[in-house]
């Protein structure tokens, strides 16, 4: 095409454009400038509040991950090492044996090993774990609380939207920052921030 | 000791009634004589924030590459081999978040909610790829979104869709954006990273609705190309327009256009824009007239569109949590001796008054009354626009790439016969 770089027409037009491109630029930079305010320097991550949990189980099924990257993380300083774990055991069980018929858990994710009379150490098998959350709400009800629901970051594939998060009925879902990424509740977090 | 245990039981079931409070420190920490020594709770590390950075560098020096690879190098092959490199980082390897479309549900958020933290990174992986287009078109499209990527890999028979056709769905992204951030703003939901159909495919793990739908767009997809980046994508919307912009933008041809027509059928996106004859006066006196007619009428599609949203502005704020946890409230308590919802119960623990539930509800419908006439006069004024578009009947010479829908794949470059070096001989 033969347009004399002089053409009044074709200034106008590039006047124009370069306008046009000038105005999208100011808002694309403004639209950042103003959600730049709301930023952190670092990450964050999906993390649950045990306090807030209500162990309906939904953890289990509502990540996107099969199985759950949420998981039951044993704080070993709230544990009392009960011989009768409301964790481990059914409520109705009068056999305190390892028998499965006696198992909470309905993965035998839970090992009880017996450590001196009358305490036992439960440890949390985590690949077998899918964060259902039963022995959570049974340590909760019948013990100190030690075993709480928390997301691993190992496994979390940091989805933008966590599919648990909507589904949470106790809205416990929050981003938290990267570098703090448990809650871990009470005395367990207490210990945590000793280590620290 | 059997006899022990079910009066442990006892004793421990009436405690529960009395005491309700979640972590007592019911059974104290023993001590251990036999010298037990007690283990650590593990807390695994998150990914490394250098990691992330990382995503920014890759993502800027993929778009830079890209852009290079299709306005200096004109190479398809490149923008081939570029997107495939892209869909196994962005896709396989970060297993798609975040990305780039689901980023606008979080700037939209980080506006109106004052307690939401917006990560560095994700305000970088909106705001990059608009750059990269207001300068070069849409190379992000191309071949550094891993949807488009794995889109473009199954394209193998396009059909013509169609000026109409095309117009029609063409407004389904506008409606997406619209309804993702009204939803994002009243913090409701993600919607676009709730009806994401590739991540399942990343991830090699998703719902059944995830992968039916993956199933439908991919299936669709070898006729019909690219039918996400096209008919769905929301990220879509605002690059269309900004491109429109473009500074440079790839051409069919390196220098004139010899009119060929070779070009033609090559597009699998219906991009190309053809060359329209010189003006025609008799037309365009009728053209002009109807152009005045929508012209009027938009408004009142405004209005329509928002009035009509409007109505609906309750239906779409049931799906807001707080507005149905008060309609769950507000529902009769006896029914037929179902077990609460765990919404109720989790409220109950919680020990939240009734009216501060109510209350928080009627804000977010107030919210969704005033967005969703936003999004209806949004969506009216869309549609007038591009009713009025398709009577605008500019004159033009050559076979270009329309700048707001051309991806810069560069098929149709191979189909061009010239060559920059022919034309300076």
């Amino acid at each position: 095409m033969e347009t004399p770089e002089n053409d009044p027409k074709i200034n106008r037009r590039k006047f124009i454009a370069n306008g046009a491109r000038a105005s999208v630029l100011i808002g694309i930079g403004g639209l950042a400038a103003l959600v730049a305010k709301k930023t952190i320097a670092g990450q964050t991550v999906w993390q649950l509040d045990p306090a807030k949990c209500i162990q309906c189980g939904r953890c289990a099924t509502n990540c996107v991950l099969t199985p759950s990257a949420v998981k039951c993380v044993h704080v070993y300083a709230m544990c009392g090492y009960c011989d009768l774990c409301g964790g481990y055991f059914k409520p109705e069980t009068k056999t305190l044996t390892t028998g499965a018929e006696n198992q909470l858990c309905p993965t035998n994710a839970i090992k009880r090993k017996f450590v001196e009379d009358p305490f036992f150490e439960y440890t949390i098998d985590e690949p077998l774990c899918i964060g259902c959350g039963k022995c959570v709400k049974g340590c909760g009800a019948f013990g100190n609380g030690s075993l709480q629901l928390q997301i691993r970051h190992n496994i979390c594939v940091r989805c933008n939207q966590c599919s648990i998060a909507r589904s949470c009925p106790a809205d416990a879902f929050s981003r938290v920052p990267a570098n703090q990424p448990y809650l871990l509740k009470e005395s367990g977090q207490e210990e945590n921030n000793n280590k620290k | 000791m059997k006899k022990n245990a079910v009066l442990l039981i006892l004793i421990l079931v009436l405690t529960i009634q009395l005491l309700n409070v979640y972590g007592v420190q019911r059974f104290p920490k023993p001590e251990f004589e036999s010298g037990y020594v007690q283990p650590d709770t593990l807390q695994p590390d998150t990914r490394a924030e250098l990691l992330a950075i990382m995503d920014i560098v890759v993502l800027t020096v993929a778009l830079a590459v890209i852009s290079w690879l299709v306005l200096k190098k004109r190479s398809r092959i490149g923008v081939f081999c570029t997107s495939v490199l892209s869909l196994v980082y962005f896709g396989f390897y970060r297993e798609g978040c975040v990305c780039s479309i689901g980023a606008i549900q979080n700037i939209t958020l980080a506006m109106f909610d004052e307690n939401y933290v917006i990560p560095l990174t994700v305000i970088a992986f909106f705001v990059i790829p608009l750059i990269f287009t207001l300068f070069f078109g849409r190379t992000f499209c191309a071949g550094v979104c891993p949807f488009g990527a794995i889109q473009d890999l199954v394209s193998y028979k396009p059909q013509k869709l169609g000026t109409r056709l095309n117009a029609v769905l063409g407004l389904i992204p506008y409606l997406y954006l619209g309804l993702s951030i009204l939803y994002a703003a009243t913090g409701t939901d993600f919607i676009i990273c709730r009806y994401d159909p590739f991540v399942g495919i990343f991830r090699f793990d998703a719902s059944f609705g995830m992968f039916l739908f993956a199933g439908i767009l991919l299936v669709s997809g070898i006729f019909i190309a690219r039918p996400y980046c096209r008919f769905l994508c929301p990220y879509g919307v605002l690059l269309n327009f900004i491109s429109r912009f473009s500074w440079r933008h790839m051409t069919i041809t390196p220098a004139a256009c010899i009119k060929c027509r070779l070009c033609e059928d090559s597009c699998p996106y219906d991009a190309i824009d053809m060359p329209v004859p010189g003006k025609n006066p008799e037309d365009r006196a009728i053209t002009l007239r109807k152009l005045i007619l929508i012209c009027l009428l938009v408004p009142f599609f405004v209005l329509l569109g928002g009035y009509s949203t409007s109505r609906l502005h309750e239906t779409l704020a049931g799906v807001n949590g707080k507005v149905h946890l008060a309609k769950s409230l507000l529902e009769p308590t006896t029914n037929n001796g179902q077990p609460e919802t765990f919404e109720i119960t989790a409220f109950k623990s919680s020990g939240k008054p009734v009216s501060q539930v109510f209350s928080e509800a009627s804000a977010v419908i107030r919210q969704f009354y005033i967005g969703s006439w936003i999004l209806g006069c949004f969506i009216g004024l869309v549609f007038g626009i591009i009713l009025a578009r398709q009577l605008i009947i500019a004159y033009q010479a050559d076979y270009t790439p329309n700048k707001g829908t051309c991806f810069s794949c560069m098929r149709c470059v191979d189909y061009c016969p010239v060559t920059p070096e022919e034309v300076k001989s």
